[in-house]
């Protein structure tokens, strides 16, 4: 097996490499260069910028700038950012923690309503609550993310006044986690109502599949009950693909929770990926979509691993 | 089986496209009437209703400024005091123009990419399936946001931002196709006659693909439109006076309190063209693939918007 996590490992580093450079390379062609945030600063001098881009060798060729930034990249050193000057990953790990408490919330209540959703659907197929869900997970399905979160902030906090319409925490009052909770609650639901909407239907259809088969109609025949049928035959063998099929959907999750921090102003990584953007902080802006997509491309193969160990009749040669 | 690997399962058997008997399942398909009927209005209100009521999507009611829903502006007016109505159908010319577009170069790239990529098999098709894994790897709004910096903010130029973040799927589907043709007796019969590689592909091997490339083209015209909206929402795409559904949204967030109605119908205008594209694709997927199973909507093939 070990073999195996080797062999993906080692065929995941073209993949990553790849990652590396396209990324560099779009971030470099940007329109007035890496430096453009400085030709419009009325404080700095041509000669100061000339001297800039000597300094941080923008004047030699893409090809050699990028393995400099490799070589130090790989060494855990990203640069650092042209709008405070702190290092890159310094930057990013300040941020880190509302991204991933975001993010986690929206995945743990998502996955497991999905469940919940997705059974009760399979099990009842055709009934009202099954179509309702249907046709509630297509519109889902249909909607942008920010839309449903600008949608959600109108009703919620504009109208009703329940919670928050932006931000992480109230400004000006002590920390408290209540507070914290109450502004995560408008974004972690977006973002749930957006995975939900796709991640059920991977279990009903999942479920669906399993309960016709043989084995299960062996499993009712000798008269077990209908719950141990559900649970203990017909889920633990819908669960393999439904849990594969969501662990590859974490870079349309990624996707999701950045668009979803824009829209509530939440202090994530989206966020400080689209201010850098805005800003041409290009450092940042590489050093997130690089770890990012490093990280999609671990998660990727880390479910084809779990698949294999899991999944006897899988051969991982 | 798992929903992923779906799009590169080779499918056994030849889809059949005769026009009478895909018309006659399509007709008897509820999602697909529901679908196409909802595909067509939007369609032809988007595009005919400006010309037959003569309305210019700049003019400004100079007594109506962020005016509420009534019946002389039926969907309100925005805070230049623009009819919202009109300004939602020219909007609406230009997200299905985007989404039209962004699908042709998408799946063009993609048909090219996985045709060759599955012909000719081998080194080459190692390459350009990794080039795929590396564009798949990156979440897509990087891509979006990081292309549109770079190419600009045109609607050619948004549709092509689009296409290039697309094109991994049809690619990986046409390879799967192209791969359980090329050893048919028809392909190797077009080969001993000595035709060359470049005529086997596009004359016989890409023609015969093509039946699920349309459905995930259709899907992809809704997932180009959602695109759009975000691109345009977070001020990288259509950039205005042009109106288009997506950027008519930036602005909504501004107004939220004074004029919730701003946010509303162009975001229910995405919801309502896209749901009807992705009921559209479905059913011609059912119908192209009548023994198939039905669809399940839970295609990771198409969105990752």
């Amino acid at each position: 097996m070990w073999v195996y996590v080797a062999r993906r490992l080692l065929l995941s580093i073209p993949v990553m490499l790849g990652i590396t450079i396209l990324i560099f390379a779009i971030a470099h062609s940007l329109p007035g260069g890496p430096l453009a945030m400085y030709l419009d600063t009325p404080t700095m001098t041509h000669a100061e910028i000339q001297h800039l881009t000597v300094q941080l060798g923008l004047n030699r060729p893409l090809y050699d700038q990028y393995i400099s930034w490799l070589g130090k990249a790989l060494q855990g050193d990203f640069g650092h950012s042209f709008v405070d000057g702190q290092p890159v990953l310094h930057v990013i790990g300040e941020r880190l923690g509302a991204t991933v408490e975001l993010m986690l919330t929206a995945v743990i209540v998502s996955y497991g309503l999905a469940f919940v959703v997705g059974i009760a659907s399979a099990v009842t197929q055709y009934s009202v609550f099954d179509y309702v869900m249907t046709v509630l997970s297509y519109a889902g399905m249909a909607m942008p993310v920010f839309w449903l979160g600008i949608i959600l902030m109108l009703f919620f906090a504009v109208d009703l006044h329940w919670l928050p319409t932006f931000g992480m925490f109230t400004p000006g009052v002590p920390y408290s986690i209540w507070d914290n909770l109450k502004h995560l609650i408008l974004p972690a639901t977006t973002l749930v109502v957006y995975t939900l909407a796709q991640e059920s239907r991977y279990v009903r259809s999942s479920m669906l599949e399993v309960l016709q088969q043989d084995f299960i109609r062996t499993a009712r025949a000798k008269g077990l009950p209908e719950r141990a049928v559900l649970y203990r035959h017909a889920l633990r063998n819908a669960l393999l693909p439904v849990v594969t099929v969501m662990m590859l959907d974490f870079a349309f999750l990624v996707s999701g929770a950045l668009i979803t921090e824009t829209v509530f102003a939440w202090p994530g990584m989206g966020r400080l990926f689209f201010t850098s953007l805005q800003q041409g902080d290009y450092p940042v802006v590489v050093g997130i979509a690089v770890l990012i997509s490093v990280v999609v491309v671990l998660v990727n193969i880390l479910t084809d691993v779990i698949y294999a160990v899991v999944d006897p009749r899988i051969q991982y040669s | 089986m798992s929903v992923a690997t779906t799009p590169e399962a080779p499918l056994e058997r030849d889809l059949q496209i005769s026009a009478p008997s895909l018309w006659t399942r399509l007709r008897r398909h509820k999602a697909a009437v529901v679908g196409g009927t909802g595909l067509a209005l939007i369609v032809l209100a988007c595009v005919l209703l400006p010309v037959i009521l003569h309305v210019n999507p700049d003019a400004i009611d100079f007594l109506a400024f962020r005016a509420p829903p009534s019946l002389h502006h039926i969907m309100g007016t925005d805070d230049l005091g623009r009819d919202e109505f009109v300004r939602v159908l020219y909007g609406g010319r230009i997200s299905l123009l985007v989404g039209f577009l962004a699908m042709a170069i998408g799946v063009g790239i993609g048909g090219v990419v996985g045709a060759v990529s599955g012909y000719f098999g081998g080194s080459v098709d190692f390459l350009l399936m990794r080039v795929v894994d590396v564009a798949l790897s990156i979440p897509r709004l990087f891509l979006l946001l990081l292309l549109s910096v770079t190419i600009g903010a045109s609607v050619f130029d948004v549709a092509l931002i689009i296409g290039m973040t697309t094109w991994m799927y049809p690619a990986r589907i046409m390879r799967a196709q192209v791969m359980s043709l090329k050893s048919r007796e028809y392909v190797v019969a077009a080969r001993s006659i000595g035709a060359s590689s470049t005529r086997i592909l596009l004359r016989t091997l890409m023609p015969n693909s093509i039946a699920p490339l349309i459905v995930n083209g259709t899907i992809q015209v809704g997932q180009a439109i959602v695109s759009e909206s975000v691109m345009s929402f977070l001020g990288y795409g259509i950039q205005p006076p042009t109106p288009s559904w997506g950027n008519m949204l930036t602005d909504a967030q501004t107004f939220i309190n004074t004029a919730p109605w701003l946010a509303i119908f162009p975001g229910l205008m995405i919801v309502i063209t896209v749901l009807a594209f992705n009921l559209v694709g479905d059913a011609l997927r059912d119908a192209l693939d009548p023994t198939g199973q039905r669809g399940a909507m839970g295609r990771k093939a198409a969105k990752e918007a």
